[in-house]
């Protein structure tokens, strides 16, 4: 399950006259080789019982933006930003509110396109694959770039379990395509690496609204940790929490990151200083600097990110 | 309020009490006045109604016979089964493409130009008066083919009258379904359709349920569009093909009727329609407590 195992961008040009089907089939494959190629379920599931526990390979991949462009209708909210994400760690991303923090980071999914009316420039790198190239699947993107948001919101009309696993089923053609067992295996795997299976493993089969707040927002995380995503995108993934839920889902972030890349928008500059290994400090659609998180908030370059950080603005 | 001031800071002057009390006694006797034909309604429905109820009342086809005694003739099973036959119909054309227009409306179309001509005209059709409906499928079904009446053509003039009910509360709901539960669907790698079909539609499901049996009820007691579609018959036939009776046109036909049992006849199906619409009613609300967003 290394990231060397992605096939390269052939895969995704390709597909352009497969049936839908079989091209859902190549993104499963792409993200989860061990499941695709793997023919028997027993293999598989044993794979994710090493994952949960032994330290787990490093799969996150790099995601470099170039000259990315946002667009709201004609307002123009990312202006032209170059940034890198490094593989395997947890970049923060600052900057009062409104300044297009949120809209950058929903642009390395390409769920900016889902507002009406908007649209993005520019490239997003997912290692080495233009994620906005018109031979992409926009829906193999979303799979391999999960993302929480900022107020947890399970199905409604689902029970944990189903929660976690529908990601899985969502994405797969038909019911058939996955053993029960594997399916409970990976459910049991996406619980556990958010920190949640000892709480809820006697409920899986309650409402996942039914859990309390921080628990539903790891539910969440579990939810996008299932289809197993080599990045994953959170967007104040803290803010409708308590200190003590907070304190949970950052020792979280410092757990995952050993498998994922991690970018997180945040309000909280604290936050940013406890989770990230590099910090990002955006105003007005700019990227104003980025660097080592220790360096952004001590001896910063920019005097307006030294204001930003002492608190005179934002 | 210097006038009560003897009664302290806060107390309220006796002319703003009057107004209060004049208010509130206004507001009371219009809410009696509009409660008076309600009640009267339901007084005459079960005072006449019931009296002509009885078992064979319920089993028994109308037998046309009704110059000689009571008991012959017949009571209304073929209007229940005739009414329950072609809103059943009715409802398995206008149900799921009314739902299938209001997931477009709200998943696809969104603010697009054609989708605000489509909220137009289902306004428009909203206002159509039921009769319209009635004679459009009599001159294109009846008229413009030469063929004769049937059930099947009552149901679909009351599918149409459906239609519009059915799109504007099913588009309600799915616009109640929060984007943040869309999205999360979407970022997980899930393609739009399925969305659609595994979140969007299963959260909708209670709140739909209740407006689409709003719409049934509604149909249910629609007498206009089947006068001249179904139009009326008297034995109980389960071939929507045919003519068939049902509960409003066997009531327009019994009431005009010189004969008095025919006429109690008349409020025996009336007590039965507003019962079964009532249980439908009481079916959506019980459905919508339960629902999720409510």
């Amino acid at each position: 399950m290394s990231s060397d195992a992605i096939p390269p961008q052939t895969a995704n040009v390709e597909p352009a006259n497969v049936e839908p089907e079989s091209r859902t089939d190549s993104a499963r494959e792409r993200i989860a080789p061990s499941t695709a190629s793997g023919a028997d379920t027993a293999a598989s599931t044993d794979a994710a019982v090493d994952a949960r526990s032994t330290p787990v390979t490093k799969r996150g991949l790099s995601v470099t933006l170039e000259r990315l462009r946002a667009f709201y209708g004609d307002a123009e909210q990312v202006k032209g930003i170059d940034l890198e994400f490094r593989a395997n760690e947890v970049t923060a991303i600052i900057g009062p509110s409104g300044c297009g923090k949120s809209t950058m980071v929903r642009c390395i999914n390409r769920m900016h396109e889902e507002i009406p009316g908007a649209h993005a420039e520019g490239r997003v790198l997912l290692d080495d694959e233009d994620v906005y190239d018109s031979s992409v699947d926009v829906v193999a993107v979303r799979r391999a770039i999960g993302m929480v948001f900022q107020k947890p919101n399970p199905f409604p009309t689902m029970s944990v379990f189903d929660n976690v696993a529908a990601g899985l089923r969502l994405g797969t053609s038909g019911r058939g395509g996955r053993g029960k067992a594997e399916l409970s295996a990976k459910v049991e795997t996406a619980l556990r690496g958010a920190g949640l299976w000892e709480e809820v493993s006697d409920r899986l089969s309650e409402p996942g609204a039914g859990l309390s707040g921080g628990q539903q927002q790891r539910l969440c995380i579990a939810r996008s940790l299932a289809v197993e995503p080599e990045v994953i995108l959170m967007d104040e993934p803290c803010s409708a929490l308590d200190p003590i839920a907070t304190l949970k889902i950052e020792e979280l972030i410092d757990e995952l990151k050993q498998r994922v890349t991690i970018v997180i928008v945040t309000h909280n500059m604290q936050q940013a200083a406890r989770v990230a290994d590099r910090t990002a400090f955006m105003l007005s659609g700019e990227l104003v600097e980025v660097g080592p998180t220790q360096e952004i908030f001590t001896k910063p370059n920019d005097s307006r990110t030294e204001e930003y950080v002492t608190g005179k603005f934002g | 309020m210097n006038s009560s001031a003897a009664f302290g800071r806060f107390a309220v002057s006796p002319a703003r009490r009057r107004k209060d009390r004049i208010a509130r006694a206004t507001i009371t006797a219009a809410t009696a006045i509009a409660l008076v034909p309600l009640a009267l309604i339901l007084y005459y429905l079960l005072h006449k109604g019931l009296g002509a109820w009885s078992g064979s009342f319920f089993t028994t086809d109308p037998t046309g016979n009704t110059f000689f005694k009571t008991s012959s003739i017949g009571g209304v099973k073929s209007a229940i089964l005739g009414t329950i036959e072609i809103v059943a119909l009715a409802s398995a054309i206008a149900i799921p493409i009314g739902v299938g227009v209001a997931v477009w409306l709200v998943e696809y179309g969104r603010q697009s130009w054609f989708a605000h001509t489509v909220r137009f005209f289902v306004d428009v059709l909203t206002g159509v008066p039921s009769i319209v409906f009635g004679l459009f499928i009599y001159i294109v079904l009846i008229v413009g083919t030469g063929s004769s009446y049937a059930g099947y053509k009552g149901s679909l003039a009351l599918s149409l009258l459906m239609l519009p009910v059915v799109i504007r509360s099913a588009e309600v709901i799915l616009l109640l379904i929060p984007g943040a539960l869309r999205e999360s669907a979407l970022a997980l790698g899930a393609p739009r359709w399925k969305v659609v079909f595994r979140i969007v539609l299963p959260t909708a499901l209670p709140g739909m349920v209740t407006g689409v049996l709003l719409a049934i009820a509604r149909a249910a007691g629609e007498t206009a569009p089947l006068l001249f579609t179904a139009a009326t018959a008297r034995n109980t036939d389960f071939n929507l093909g045919h003519f068939m009776n049902s509960l409003p046109v066997q009531i327009y036909d019994d009431v005009t009727s010189p004969t008095m049992a025919v006429v109690n006849r008349a409020w025996g199906a009336a007590l039965t329609l507003v019962a079964m619409i009532l249980l439908l009613n009481l079916i959506a609300r019980l459905v919508s407590r339960r629902s999720r967003l409510a």
